[in-house]
């Protein structure tokens, strides 16, 4: 599968490797989209497990991206990343799997990454117009937005 | 500035119609209602009785779990995942301690991974005697909840003489067990085990053929197993819409390869047949604890592992099937004592998401059932 992918795709797969007995790829951002289609219509990946993103504010581009998949006729997972830059966003895999629906919702709430095309951008844990995405690694643990609790809550401070 | 207000994507557009234009009324179930099973908000766009669309409200729970993952080491981080899914804290537990020792590159010794199978299965009839208690007490059923909660009590009574605790048990350490079993503990199992086989059929008596129960479940909140693939739903839910898959049968970890066990599957995906399922997997779980507690090796029940855990650099995605579907963590190590980043992927949230597609068309009432049938945990879901 490795290699029809390099084939097809060339040098926008950046790595593809094995760690502890499980594959990864790292893809080009734009590359996404087409990958993602890919492996779920012709290499049977037709399980989101998760969608989940890594911050890591030193680098050039801070957040990893992940599609964690399985598919079901071959038995395997497969793990997807892609590097993308601050305020850059990502197309949804919504219209693929509808399972990503509250995934990326969780991921923008989350991290503040934005998709394109989904079909009700905002956030889902934490309430609406609360300022701040908490598992960037700048946002402090104890921090919270005092305005929104005094606010809404009508309490000085939610700890 | 003004307190905000959680605009539902069922309201809009809607602004220029007055009540009298339609019939139709959207209207809030929650997040106190007492058949939500904890802090769910459901807003509901009604045609009379009939349900047009839905939409959830969560995060009244969060805690913050995975940030608190980042700021506390690996063995401090343990007991937290306790606090998810509060009624299999054993499941999450396991599914944390394999995930680590994953990435740590160890392995926990045969006795420890016995004592993790007849807990876990312990847990996993725990869990569903808890939801078929409630799921039938919303339906309308009193009288299961207090034999369901009679009978979780042995084993409740079994971790609490094993670690201690009854419901966030932290039986688990990084590596293996914590505690050797106690003096009788295998007799205290096989012995719950021939107290319980009878009371699953005292539960079937009480529904399986109760016509009241029918009416209310057949055919309500049916979803196929295609749709269950691509909306990520797994677990009892995905094998009663008739998809043979299992984590401990398709990616075996702990002991589960050792034994013998059936999945249970059903054919139409509706509330019936995820009871159904349910009830043979309980039947399953017996099965597999009976087998456990005759083979259960001699031996260490700690891997040796270094006193500061250090984890090598690199990501890992370890997931277990906990009793409401696929519990999955993914971690990332930087080399330190701390996770760098903590996801867990949790089977309440993914499958809270089929509620939507599960009612519409239905019933006011089919909606109470069909979060029932879904078995979530609230703490899980917001984490």
């Amino acid at each position: 599968m490795v290699a029809k992918l390099n084939g097809r795709f060339g040098s926008g797969i950046s790595e593809a490797s094995t760690y502890l007995g499980q594959n990864y790829f790292v893809v080009d951002r734009s590359l996404i989209p087409e990958i993602l289609q890919v492996l779920r219509d012709q290499e049977q990946f037709d399980y989101c497990v998760d969608i989940t993103a890594v911050h890591y504010p030193k680098r050039q581009k801070p957040f990893d991206v992940l599609w964690i998949l399985y598919s079901f006729p071959r038995n395997e997972r497969i793990r997807v990343k892609t590097l993308i830059a601050e305020g850059e966003s990502l197309p949804s895999s919504v219209p693929l799997w509808p399972t990503a629906n509250w995934l990326e919702r969780e991921v923008y709430d989350m991290f503040g990454i934005l998709f394109e095309g989904h079909p009700d951008m905002k956030r889902i844990l934490l309430p609406e117009g609360w300022k701040g995405h908490p598992l960037r690694k700048d946002y402090g643990i104890i921090q919270q937005d005092k305005e929104w609790v005094q606010i809404n809550l009508g309490i000085e401070s939610g700890q | 500035m003004k307190p905000t207000t959680y605009i539902s994507r069922l309201e809009l557009g809607e602004k220029d119609e007055t009540f009298l234009d339609s019939n139709e009324l959207i209207i809030n179930m929650g997040p106190q209602h007492p058949a939500t099973h904890g802090v769910l908000r459901v807003i509901l766009k009604l045609d009379g009785e009939k349900v047009l669309g839905t939409e959830c409200v969560i995060g009244y729970l969060h805690r913050g779990v995975e940030k608190i993952a980042e700021n506390r080491t690996y063995a401090m981080f343990n007991p937290y995942v306790d606090r998810m899914d509060y009624v299999a804290a054993v499941s999450n537990g396991l599914g944390y301690c394999e995930a680590v020792e994953k990435l740590l590159n160890v392995e926990a010794p045969p006795r420890a991974n016995y004592i993790r199978v007849i807990l876990a299965e312990l847990n996993r009839i725990a869990s569903h005697q808890l939801w078929l208690g409630t799921h039938a007490l919303d339906i309308g059923a009193i009288t299961p909840l207090f034999y369901t909660f009679r009978d979780r009590e042995e084993i409740l009574k079994i971790f609490e003489k094993y670690c201690g605790a009854r419901l966030t048990t932290h039986a688990f350490r990084i590596g293996g067990c914590q505690y050797e079993t106690y003096e009788g503990f295998e007799k205290d199992v096989k012995k719950f085990l021939n107290f319980f086989k009878p009371k699953i059929d005292e539960y079937e008596e009480l529904l399986t053929t109760n016509r009241i129960w029918v009416e209310r479940t057949k055919s309500v909140g049916v979803i196929s197993g295609k749709e269950c693939r691509a909306l990520g739903v797994t677990g009892p839910v995905l094998r009663a819409s008739g998809v043979r898959w299992d984590i401990r049968k398709a990616q075996p970890y702990a002991a589960y390869s050792d034994f013998q066990f059936e999945i249970p599957t059903g054919q139409n995906g509706d509330t019936y047949d995820r009871y159904l399922v349910r009830m043979a997997e309980m039947r399953q779980s017996v099965r597999i604890i009976e087998q456990a507690v005759a083979g259960i090796p001699e031996g260490p029940i700690m891997a040796k592992i270094p006193k500061v855990l250090k984890p090598p650099v690199g990501e890992i995605y370890h997931s277990i099937e906990a009793p409401k579907g696929e519990l999955g963590y993914f971690v990332v190590s930087d080399g330190s004592t701390q996770p760098y980043r903590l996801r867990v992927r949790p089977p309440s949230f993914v499958n809270l998401q089929a509620l939507d597609m599960m009612v519409r068309g239905q019933l006011v009432a089919d909606v109470i059932a069909v979060i029932g049938t879904l078995d979530i945990v609230l703490g899980e879901v917001d984490r």
